[in-house]
């Protein structure tokens, strides 16, 4: 009996640690999770934690100082290069190493992997995109060049270096909550995060949605929802430029007319799959020396990126006898990727062109080996991708590869839940060749406009507007990338995939890229608005955001003896120039005579506003209440018979025809037989409004910052590791483009004086450990519209007060 | 007597035990302690419980508290769905019991089996 009694109590004890050892059981390890000394306790950084260390390895050349300041920036003095990027990559696993092994396994379609089959129909969609093809192929251009090959060898030494180091204990957080473990890093990688910055910022395409408005409007209405030319236009580089001549003159296909153009031909199944943001967008610009009151250039630069924890962006200082460049870094890549060295500042917005097309394929049977091009059948190649999944046995998708690019959409995938019995290939140019490292690092080093000339035709895609200032005094913006030459109306809707001629038909040269040099008007700026007027000699499409632009160089038009405590107010700024184009729109047409108090207090607000989305403001929501209700009663009639998703008109369309037409056709609702006013509409939109208006009031929720409700999630949206709910204004019409999840990721300010004088600040914090105080910490000063000092350091400043840690990397 | 020192005894080996070896093999450090100190079972579980309970109590709520229970907020919140740095360290002060007072209790159980072989 009492041999019994022990076995099962062995037996039991066994049981528990294996049971609190494993997730198989329970859904977590518990006791290997909260053990004190291995488990999550030892990602509770302490305050007083000590960063500084002494670490030798055999791949460095020299001796590396890495002093790491109060907000926990590191300043990285290297002797030579090589040892620079090692240091970076070490760096930026110590600190970061979840999220960027995260994030590439993510655009590498492998996120099923790690959090098991919720995530199959991403890594479908971006394995069928061709990212990991894309990667591929910039991997090879990558390494046949001998400066981003060295880049990137020793970027990534640095990383493997920092993971052979850890111990399950050492582990980031996220792996402990998952349960899995860190893999080598690789060149590779590097490669595949850069590919997935240029799905993000290039991305998003209407054109199966367009296809379906195409095949839903007549000719005329689609005009009128989808003009070629948008009225408040100011465009990158100003109206009456001069272009020269267009050497590619793409020719339109033959049979275009009947074919592609065919309005009011049967619809298509649009797929319903993820696309990123369509406000990717971003504000750039620079002064020259005659409106500061420095009398040197300043630069600003602030991308707007989905903004989450850990943030996309690293702040570090890089110095080397090459260079001395400071800004903000990728984790996952080697380099400063906005930011300025001893000479200059660099910054981008996205140019946001039109490279990614489809085109619908013909297979000769379902095998998918040949199709249908230029009177033959022509063989595909077949790229068999296998999808591992956390907990199930793994899928197998066969990706047949066009002449255009991979078939994305078939019978086999398209989306959720939106089944399509048709083939469609994408041809997007980042599965072009291309070698954005040596962009990077060439701009990193350029000394004046000529050196970032220089660098400027390695950067394909993303398409970017490059800002550039210089202590010279010379400043520039150039919209550069890779982009195709296309004949008017090419790519914005499906093209037919069994004749070469409605390929793109060549690439714009470099030199015909539109750009701006030392302009009179004494600064250059962009908001991601259209690049030109309508004389430049190539196609650009249509969907170009307008009101940040027009603001903006408003402001700069008129503004002089500046100061970088000015710019700040300028970046910050929550005034909306859509606001105060269309108020008057509300202010004419509102009958005031049928309105009930309660409406007729929101009125009066509308009418007191400024068009400042500032986060107390009720007036902002207001405004966006109405506008968005009149949306929907001007257009919901007409689109009720048509497919779902089929693509609705911009805003700017919307305030172009009102301003233009009161009698605009779309006003009237067809499913009535009285003949609605614009007033009718306006009046019932108002009323419509303030009836929710009055809602989210009683629920203390009408002020701008609550009813848009700003927060910045962790990547893996955990709850605990978020921030929520944060006070800030503006929108993505304000210069302060901040929206419920998205908005300016890194916000700099750089006044090139001798001494330059530097501001920045992101939405988050240094450390990606959740359990570090540097974790979120610049949210809140985010928020409010502070900055910090960026401190270009000089290496003999390294008693200063400001340095707080000192890690020491030396040869083994 | 015999208790306090298992008690110490079983507290400064799993200490050392966990700096080279996986969390469990405080089981094995209970389980050997009381193989070699004789008490009465429910005494030895006892002794395992409050010994571990303390050890793995004091070393959370030490390394949350200089970190502000940052950290232990945020797990709380994510895995006990409420905001509470204390219960996460009682928690895990359970875990480490239960493991230690069952390790304990079968050392003690096997060492008299031994003893009347």
């Amino acid at each position: 009996m009492r041999i019994l009694f022990s076995i099962l109590s062995f037996l039991f004890t066994a049981a528990l640690c294996y049971v609190l050892d494993t997730n198989s059981v329970l859904k977590l390890p518990f006791g290997k999770f909260l053990s004190p000394q291995s488990g999550i306790w030892q990602n509770a950084e302490s305050f007083e934690a000590d960063f500084s260390d002494n670490l030798k390895f055999d791949q460095l050349i020299g001796k590396t100082n890495v002093y790491l300041d109060e907000r926990l920036v590191p300043h990285v003095f290297a002797e030579n290069e090589s040892d620079a990027f090692f240091v970076q990559g070490y760096l930026h696993a110590k600190f970061r190493l979840w999220q960027m092994e995260f994030q590439t396994m993510y655009a590498a379609g492998r996120a099923s992997e790690v959090v098991g089959d919720v995530a199959l129909n991403h890594d479908r969609e971006f394995r069928r995109l061709g990212l990991v093809y894309a990667a591929e192929k910039s991997l090879v251009e990558m390494e046949n060049d001998p400066t981003s090959k060295m880049a990137c060898d020793a970027y990534t030494a640095g990383v493997n270096q920092y993971i052979a180091s850890l111990t399950y204990s050492d582990l980031p957080l996220e792996y402990k909550l998952l349960g899995y473990q860190p893999e080598k890093w690789t060149n590779f990688k590097s490669a595949l995060f850069l590919k997935y910055m240029a799905y993000d910022l290039t991305g998003n395409d209407k054109d199966f949605e367009m296809t379906d408005a195409k095949a839903s409007f007549s000719k005329s209405d689609f005009d009128l929802l989808f003009p070629s030319k948008q009225d408040a236009l100011d465009p990158i580089i100003p109206k009456n430029t001069f272009f020269s001549f267009a050497t590619i003159q793409p020719a339109v296909p033959a049979f275009a007319d009947s074919i592609y153009f065919d309005f009011l031909k049967g619809t298509i199944a649009i797929p319903e799959v993820e696309m990123p943001d369509q406000f990717n967008g971003s504000n750039n610009w620079a002064v020259d020396s005659s409106k500061t009151k420095s009398k040197y250039p300043i630069l600003c630069s602030d991308p707007h990126l989905k903004i989450s924890s850990p943030s996309v962006w690293y702040e570090m200082q890089i110095s080397t006898p090459n260079s001395n460049v400071y800004g903000a870094s990728f984790p996952g890549a080697p380099g400063i990727i906005i930011g300025f060295n001893d000479s200059c500042a660099f910054g981008f917005t996205n140019a946001g062109r039109d490279v990614k097309d489809y085109y619908e394929i013909k297979f000769k049977d379902d095998s998918k080996s040949e199709y249908w091009f230029d009177s033959n059948w022509v063989n595909t190649t077949r790229r068999i991708e296998k999808i591992n999944i956390a907990g199930k046995p793994a899928f197998y998708d066969t990706v047949a590869y066009t002449i255009f690019g991979p078939v994305i959409y078939d019978a086999s995938f398209s989306g959720k839940n939106n089944q399509s019995n048709k083939n469609y290939a994408v041809r997007w140019s980042a599965h072009d060749n291309s070698n954005e490292f040596k962009f990077f690092y060439l701009l990193n080093h350029a000394k004046n406009y000529s050196d970032f000339q220089q660098a400027l035709p390695y950067l394909k895609s993303p398409g970017q507007n490059c800002v550039f200032a210089c202590k010279n005094g010379d400043i520039a913006l150039h919209v550069q990338g890779s982009f195709p030459a296309k004949w008017k109306g090419q790519g914005e809707f499906v093209m037919p995939g069994f004749d070469s001629s409605f390929m793109w038909q060549g690439m714009i040269p470099q030199s015909e890229n539109p750009f701006q040099f030392n302009p009179a008007r004494g600064f250059v700026s962009s908001a991601n608005q259209r690049p030109t007027d309508s004389t430049y000699p190539y196609f650009i499409g249509s969907n170009y955001p307008v009101y940040r632009g027009l603001y903006l160089n408003r402001k700069l038009s008129s503004m002089t003896d500046i100061t970088t405590a000015d710019m700040m107010k300028l970046q910050t700024s929550n005034y909306n120039v859509f606001a105060e184009i269309a108020m008057p729109i509300f202010l004419k047409n509102i009958r005031v005579e049928v309105l009930n108090e309660n409406e007729k207090n929101y009125f009066k607000k509308l009418e007191n506003w400024g068009f400042v989305y500032d986060a107390n403001t009720t007036a902002a929501s207001i405004f966006e209440l109405t506008w968005s209700k009149l949306t929907d009663t001007i257009y919901n009639d007409e689109y009720a018979s048509k497919p779902k998703n089929t693509a609705r008109p911009y805003r700017s369309t919307l305030l172009d025809a009102l301003l233009r037409d009161s009698s605009y056709k779309f006003i009237d609702n067809i499913t009535t037989y009285n003949r609605e006013t614009i007033e009718d509409v306006v009046t019932a939109a108002f009323k419509s409004a303030s009836l929710e208006a009055f809602q989210l009031e009683k629920q203390n929720k009408l002020s701008w910052a609550k009813y848009k409700d700003t927060h910045v999630d962790h990547l893996l949206k955990l709850q605990g590791f978020n921030s929520e709910h944060l006070k800030i204004g503006g929108n993505e019409n304000c210069l302060n483009a901040t929206k419920s999840s998205h908005g300016p990721s890194w916000r700099m300010i750089v006044n090139l004086t001798p001494n330059t004088e530097a501001y920045g600040i992101y939405p988050g914090g240094q450390s990606g450990n959740p359990g570090s105080r540097f974790y979120d910490n610049g949210i809140d000063n985010w928020a409010q519209g502070n900055y910090y000092n960026l401190w270009m350091m000089r290496a003999e400043e390294k008693n200063d007060s400001r340095v707080k840690w000192n890690m020491v990397f030396s040869k083994k | 007597m015999k208790f306090i020192t298992s008690l110490i005894l079983m507290a400064l080996l799993s200490f050392s035990l966990c700096i080279f070896l996986p969390w469990w093999s405080i089981a094995v450090a209970c389980f050997l302690v009381a193989l070699s100190i004789p008490q009465k079972n429910w005494v030895s579980f006892v002794t395992g419980f409050v010994s571990l309970f303390l050890l793995w109590y004091g070393l959370s709520f030490w390394m949350s508290f200089q970190n502000g229970h940052l950290l232990a907020n945020r797990i709380s919140k994510l895995i006990l769905e409420q905001e509470n740095s204390f219960l996460l360290v009682l928690i895990t002060a359970l875990i480490g019991g239960i493991i230690g007072g069952f390790a304990a209790l079968s050392g003690s159980l096997i060492r008299k089996n031994f003893k009347h072989a």
